[in-house]
This record gives C-alpha cells, structure tokens and sequence, in this order.
C-alpha cells in the first residue's frame, strides 16, 4: 500500500498548493478591485493616479497567480474563469481586503497594512521550493516595496497631520485592525505546505509600530480577530463586490472584447 | 523562410522595428523585454518578460512579435513569458536611455532609484526640479516639474 498512500499525499498536496495559490490570486485581486473604485474619484489627480496604479500592479500580480492555478488544475480552467466564476464560498481572500474604502484614511490604512504583509510574505516565499511562487514573489516585491513606501508615507501624513486627518486615521484603525489576525494565522492548506505565515508577524508588527509612531497614532488594545476570509467565509461585502466584478460574465458567458 | 536563411543577430535587427506601445520611442529591445531568441528547426520560440507584472502592453506586444516573425516567413512562431530573472531598467540601453531624454522622459538613473527632487530636466537639463508624484501615467514613470523652466516631465522609475 505505500504507493497509494504516496499518491494520496501528492493529491493532497497539489489541492493544497492550488488553494493556497488561489488565496495569494484572491487577496491580491479583490484589493485591486477595492483600489479602483477610486479611479476617477481620488483626493486629487496625483494620488488617484498612485492608488489606480497600484490597483493595477495588484492585478498583474493576481493574473500571475490565476495562470499558475489553472496550470495547476490542468482542466479547462483558466484565470479568467477563475476570476470570474467561482462563488463568494470559494474566494479565499483576506476579510481585510474586501472592506469597503470608507474615506481616504480607510484606504490608506488598508494598503498600508497589506503592502507591509505582503514586503515580509514575498521577501519570504521567494525561497519557497516552488519555482513559480517564488519568481512571482520576486518580482511582485520590486512593486510592493514601491507601494509600502507610498502607503507609509501616507499614514504618516495623515497621522500627524491636521486634528481632522488624525482622527479619521484612528477611525480606520478601529475599523480595520480586527482584520489583521487573519494575515498571520496559518489554514489548513498553508500548514500542509510547510508555509509558516506566523512568522512573519513580528516583522510585520516592527514596522506597523514603527510607523504608528511616527504618524502619532495608538496602538490597538487587544481586540477580538475576526478570521474565516482564507477559507471562503467572508464579511457581507465580497458578495457586492463580485456581483459587479463577475457581472458581465455572468450576463453574456465567454464574452470578450 | 527557414533558419538557416536568417540568423539570430538579424532577427533581433527586425524586433527592433517593434516599439513599446506606451512609450512609442523606445523598441521592445532598447527595453530589455526581449529575453532570448530560439531558433530550432522549423520552430522560432521568443523569450519575452513584462516590466510591471500589470503592464497591459504585453499582450500586444507579443501580438506585433508574432506579426512581424510571421512576415518574415516564419510558420511556426512560440512566445514564451518568462518572469524569473525580474525585469530590470538595467537592462535598457543606453541607446533606450538616449532616446527617452530625447523624447522629453527623463531616464532612470541610480542616483534617484527612489524618485526625489532633482533628476535632471530632459528639456532644460537643470536638476532644480521636484517630484510631483511618485505615480505617472504608466506604471514605470513618475511625475516631476522643471523649477526652471517650469515644465512637467515624466521621470523612467528604476525598478
């Protein structure tokens, strides 16, 4: 029997890999999603255009994990199927990503504790054994390190800038942070890979701190995680979103332009 | 025609013809995108990588790749993305670089690998110049303005 209990363990595995390449697809696409809901409604050109652009470094980022994930199936899936037709049951995107961009310190501080998750993540899995992971990872850090930057820059800003900026920023803090437990807690699919995202919280909370700081803002009292976006159950906004991300495809199946 | 009409070097001189679509002054080749050229028997296979993982060009360039190859009398054409080792402006050439200031982008330059003011003018070479965003019109420019001349001008990031 020892042949089939490899062969069972492989399957395993590859329907580990696939989820977990659908999580980094997923998160990455749904925040780029979020993103561009700006577009064309940004405080001022100049940073309509920055967070467009890092909307659209987002979804490069996500097509690259889509093809690899329908590479992976090796059935008639294909990234836009993936994109497009799975249901809200079965993103695995962060819960984070999907909240709504509430006011401009909401999106601010939204990507910036993302970008920060993804500069350790990427540094990270740029060693992973998979090939393809890893050359994803690496290229998608040159573009993460440019967004964390930006974002940084902006908490900073925003935090110690005027009385009204400063309080919006700790208003999103109490928004957003329940979200943040979820980036370091490893899945099923994660653990069976060997993929230990626990360990990069303390980087990540080096940095998060660092940055508070400096923008004068508090650090959150313990407060209760919410989790379940990795493994498909998600806030009631993904529904939203997807209804208008999946329309036309829904309305006119295999339609292109 | 067959490979053995048509060597490497020569093909490269034909995908010079091709330009980048959103910065038309610069050629795939001056961009560094043009990674490897293969040629088999019967089979040309053409090693490509995009700047930004994002860029919406790569989808016609490879397009204008397969067009120009194809009337060259090539049958059998291959495109293969490739994105390990990660694009660089390493990579351009100083060729590229030269062409850009021309074309009034100012190229990407070490000094300045995370965009502050001073990169150099492309029209009135001055470098008492300010970054206006760090973001552009594309995802590989930042935006700056001329404290001289006044004009604004587009910075190629280092990446």
């Amino acid at each position: 029997m020892p042949d089939m209990v490899s062969s069972n363990k492989k399957t395993f595995e590859k329907s580990s890999l696939i989820s977990y390449v659908l999580h980094l697809a997923d998160s990455t696409l749904i925040l780029s999603q979020r993103n561009s809901e700006w577009c064309g409604h940004g405080p001022i050109l100049e940073q309509d255009i920055a967070i467009t652009n890092i909307s659209l470094d987002l979804l490069g980022q996500a097509r690259s994990f889509y093809q690899y994930a329908a590479q992976l199936k090796g059935d008639s899936s294909t990234e836009n199927s993936l994109a497009y037709l799975r249901t809200e049951r079965e993103f695995k995107n962060f819960l984070l990503v999907e909240q709504p961009n509430g006011d401009w310190a909401q999106t601010i501080l939204r990507q910036f504790f993302i970008s920060s998750y993804q500069y350790y993540l990427y540094q990270y899995l740029q060693n992973n054994s998979d090939s393809t992971i890893a050359a994803i990872a690496e290229k998608s850090l040159k573009e993460v390190t440019y967004h964390l930057r930006w974002s940084s820059e902006w908490v900073i800003r925003l935090g110690d800038g005027t009385a009204e900026s400063h309080q919006r920023m700790c208003k999103a803090i109490e928004e957003l942070w329940r979200y943040t437990g979820e980036l370091f807690l490893p899945v099923a699919y994660e653990k069976e890979l060997g993929i230990d995202v626990s360990s990069l919280k303390e980087d990540w909370s080096i940095k998060v701190n660092a940055i508070f700081e400096e923008a004068t803002l508090p650090l959150p009292e313990y407060v209760f995680m919410q989790t379940g976006g990795k493994t498909g159950t998600h806030t009631e906004h993904l529904g939203f979103m997807l209804t208008e991300l999946q329309y036309v495809q829904r309305a006119y199946p295999g339609c292109e332009w | 025609m067959k490979s053995t009409t048509i060597d490497k070097k020569a093909l490269y001189t034909y995908l010079e013809e091709i330009n980048d679509p959103e910065v038309p002054v610069l050629s795939i080749i001056d961009l560094g995108i043009v990674r490897d050229i293969k040629l088999r028997d019967d089979e040309l296979e053409v090693i490509i990588t995009s700047t930004y993982t994002g860029c919406p060009a790569m989808d016609m360039i490879a397009a204008a790749i397969r067009v120009e190859l194809t009337t060259l009398g090539f049958k059998t054409i291959k495109i293969t993305r490739s994105i390990s080792p990660a694009w660089t402006t390493d990579w351009m050439s100083e060729e590229g670089k030269r062409k850009l200031q021309q074309y009034g982008i100012a190229p990407p330059d070490k000094r300045f690998s995370i965009p502050k003011d001073g990169v150099e003018c492309p029209l009135c070479h001055s470098s008492n110049t300010r970054v206006v965003s760090e973001f552009g019109s594309t995802a590989c420019k930042a935006l700056y303005q001329c404290n001289d001349c006044k004009e604004p001008f587009d910075y190629f990031k280092c990446h």
